[in-house]
């Protein structure tokens, strides 16, 4: 029954993209010379890959395409489709059902992928090609010295055992209800502690002995790098999680020729192919590129010798010395550096020409000032990737929205100091100016703002070492810059990588801060 | 000839205190008063009122005739020489554009040298000091140069706020020999705020002892020293110990 259903489904949707594809030649399907797909991906290793392959599967067939990868999170990545910044990422079925739509788990696979396939396109219009053709689930793992001396193999076991144990879980899998507290109340696991680890040093800690247990995707490369055992769920507790291509609205109506590609993908992949191919990602380091370009080629579906942009930022496989590893990345961290830069000067010169303005005019109305420096101030505590997915429905991704949330992260040192430097400004010159007959004018301009300066310097330096360090979120909303290879490293849990942004960025940082201590002395010096 | 500044009946509230509680007083042209009295006495409110730092809330204050109302605060300051009592001198300006702002301010091109003529009539060689920055200048300096701005576009009234409270004995003694000589020489109009008796006797042509937002007493110091009008004014000279030889 539900088979037949999600075949019907399947089936009206190709007929929809064939009756698309018959549509007046307006529309020009194949390889539009004015608009690049977009690809995205989501920030880990295996959801770079394959998108790298939906990338090289599309230019195969002769379309022009725009790489985004590593977009935040779901959100953000989902945001950024809904709205049209980008055309399709590759995305798992029980995370639409859980995550998008806010439902409960279903245990069925099939009825999951019909209920996503359903709702998406009612409320969004947004397309799930059908599954790729592996599962990834939430994969429960422990070091296999520890499934032994404890006889491990299901969850149920891990439930027994869990009272000794400590965990190391992503704080995504702490959170979320198909997460911990599921597995807590389904299997009645207790565990000793639980630490929240990132994906980056999950699987080294584990290996070192600092947690017992972890949670993974079955899929990851590093569960065989490792030698971890799985353990099984055996009770049926998680969602099904097919992998798919999720298609953004317009992407059928404009190239439906794109589509059809893309489903040449369906059904293709086999967990086992995907686990080998994450592998050679996560654990042998090798660039995403080749490693999809063989993908596709194993299928029968590649043209071969593509390049790409996710595969510019890993180099060349080879365990190098960091050193040899930044001098070959050399040509690609300097763009990335300038790009940086670009982000960094454009949204501090506008967080100076906004926030030192309302710094003195607040001067002047010091009762509103308060209240109002400090709704500036919260703007400081949105975290980041909220800030993003905010701003997706009104910029969408991009440098633009990058460009707003750096502002917005830089207008409250400036404002605060530039606020607090002319009202501190020396009260007895300040007294005198007015009282020898300067104007109200004159006295900010002659007196508060040249003795303020040092403070509102200070300020926009504090401005401008924050916003370094801070565009670095640029890279999980497709801006570029510094952030690309940490966000990238740390997916994949490269050091080496991270540091190839992160070291430039630290540089950046001084660079930046000694640049504006030189203009800091030019703008006191006398007059 | 009608008095160079006047107040008439002055009231003044700091919220419910009245800092200045009906004070008339007049001042006439090449006249030295100084308002002494204790803190809180009301004498640099009343200092204030002739250029408007201060805006009474009942009388009426006039300057050269003219009630203060009706003139630009900002115009009416210029045209007043005022000394505070730290200098008030700006940190990051040089001693002359610091002593020519007022000239500079309204627009005259001798400001440069309007500032320095008045450099030497406080007795700062203008070669020396013209360039130097007020923290190279020791307190002293720095006063005579607040003292050489007020003068600096030559006006005839000079408002000056305790100008010598903060200096030591000897240099204030100095200073004091310096205005006198320059408020004879150049006639000027001055009042002047001290919480310093002697001060007070020793520089003004005119004596007013106010307390608590009133005038106890106006009068040349010969007089003052002579007929004490109220027991506070006596109380005042003795503990001065003005009248000891």
């Amino acid at each position: 029954m539900r088979r037949a259903a999600t075949a019907a489904l399947i089936a009206l949707a190709s007929a929809a993209t064939s009756g698309a594809a018959q549509a007046p030649p307006a529309r020009r399907a194949p390889a539009e010379p004015g608009r690049p797909i977009v690809v995205a991906s989501k920030p880990f290793g295996e959801s770079y890959l394959l998108a790298e392959m939906f990338a090289q599967v599309l230019e195969a067939h002769g379309f022009a395409v725009e790489r985004r990868p590593g977009l935040g999170a779901t959100e953000l990545a989902f945001e950024a489709l809904r709205t049209g910044a980008i055309d399709v990422y590759p995305e798992y079925t029980g995370t639409g059902l859980t995550a998008i739509l806010h439902e409960q788990p279903i245990a069925d696979p099939r009825e999951t992928f019909a209920r996503v396939a359903t709702e998406f396109e009612r409320r969004w219009g947004i397309r799930w090609l059908p599954p790729l053709g592996f599962e990834n689930t939430y994969a429960i793992a422990v070091r296999r010295e520890t499934a032994e001396s404890l006889g491990l193999r299901t969850l149920s076991d891990l439930a027994r055992a869990a009272p000794g144990l400590t965990a190391g879980l992503s704080p995504d899998f702490i959170g979320r209800p198909d997460g911990l507290p599921g597995i807590a109340r389904a299997y009645g696991i207790r565990l000793k502690a639980v630490h929240a680890l990132g994906p980056a040093v999950k699987y080294q800690a584990l290996a070192a002995g600092k947690v017992d247990v972890i949670d993974g995707y079955a899929t990851d490369g590093l569960i065989a790098r490792y030698d971890l055992v799985v353990l099984a769920d055996d009770r049926r507790f998680f969602p099904p999680y097919q992998a798919a291509a999720l298609v953004g609205a317009r992407l059928p109506r404009e190239a439906p020729r794109a589509v059809l590609a893309l489903e040449a993908l369906s059904g293709r992949i086999t967990e086992a192919t995907m686990r080998r191919l994450n592998r050679r990602v996560e654990a042998d380091n090798e660039p995403i590129a080749r490693v999809a370009a063989d993908a596709i080629g194993e299928l029968g579906l590649g043209a071969g010798g593509a390049e790409t942009a996710a595969g510019e930022a890993r180099g060349d496989a080879g365990r190098q010395p960091l050193g040899a590893y930044l001098a070959t990345q050399a040509p690609t961290l300097l763009r990335l550096t300038l790009r940086h830069l670009l982000l960094v000067g454009i949204s501090l010169a506008a967080a100076v020409l906004l926030a030192m303005p309302l710094g003195l005019l607040l001067e002047r109305a010091p009762r509103a000032a308060e209240g109002a420096i400090r709704a500036v101030g919260l703007l400081q505590t949105i975290p980041g990737i909220a800030l993003l997915a905010f701003m997706i429905p009104l910029l969408g991704i991009g440098v633009v929205p990058a460009l707003v949330a750096l502002l917005l992260y830089s207008l409250y040192p400036i404002l605060r100091n530039t606020y607090t430097g002319v009202r501190n400004a020396d009260p007895e010159a300040v007294s005198a100016a007015l009282a020898i007959g300067m104007t109200p004018g004159q006295v900010l301009r002659y007196v508060r703002l040249p003795l303020a300066a040092p403070v509102i310097m200070a300020g926009i330096r504090t401005a401008a070492v924050i916003d370094v360090g801070t565009a670095t979120l640029a890279a999980f909303i497709g801006a570029g810059g510094l952030g690309d290879p940490i966000v990238a490293g740390l997916s994949l849990s490269d050091t080496r990588m991270i540091l190839s942004g992160a070291i430039p960025a630290a540089l950046l940082a001084l660079l930046v801060d000694a640049g504006l201590g030189a203009v800091e002395m030019a703008v006191r010096g006398e007059r | 000839m009608a008095p160079l500044l006047s107040a008439a009946a002055v009231v003044k509230r700091f919220g419910a205190a009245p800092a200045l509680d009906g004070v008339t007083l007049a001042v006439e042209r090449a006249e030295c008063v100084a308002l002494v009295g204790e803190s809180g006495a009301g004498k640099s409110t009343l200092l204030r009122c002739f250029n408007r730092l201060v805006e009474p809330d009942g009388g009426a204050v006039s300057v050269r005739g003219r009630d203060v109302r009706d003139t630009d605060p900002i115009l009416l300051r210029r045209g007043i020489g005022y000394v505070p009592q730290e200098g008030g001198l700006l940190p990051h300006w040089r001693i002359a554009r610091n002593v020519g702002v007022v000239p500079w301010l309204a627009g005259d091109p001798a400001a440069d040298r309007l500032a320095r003529d008045a450099l030497q009539l406080v007795g700062l060689e203008p070669e020396r000091y013209a360039e130097r920055w007020p923290r190279e200048l020791s307190g002293g300096q720095r006063q005579r140069a607040a003292i050489a701005r007020a003068l600096a576009a030559r006006p005839e009234v000079v408002l000056l706020d305790e100008p010598f409270g903060a200096l030591d004995a000897i240099t204030r003694a100095e200073l004091q020999t310096t205005f006198r000589r320059l408020q004879r020489e150049l006639g000027l109009t001055a009042v002047l705020v001290t919480h310093d008796l002697r001060e007070a006797l020793e520089l003004g042509d005119r004596v007013v002892v106010m307390r608590a937002g009133r005038i106890e007493q106006a009068a040349a110091p010969a007089t003052l020293l002579g007929e004490p009008a109220t027991a506070y004014v006596a109380e005042l000279l003795a503990r001065a110990r003005v009248r000891d030889p």
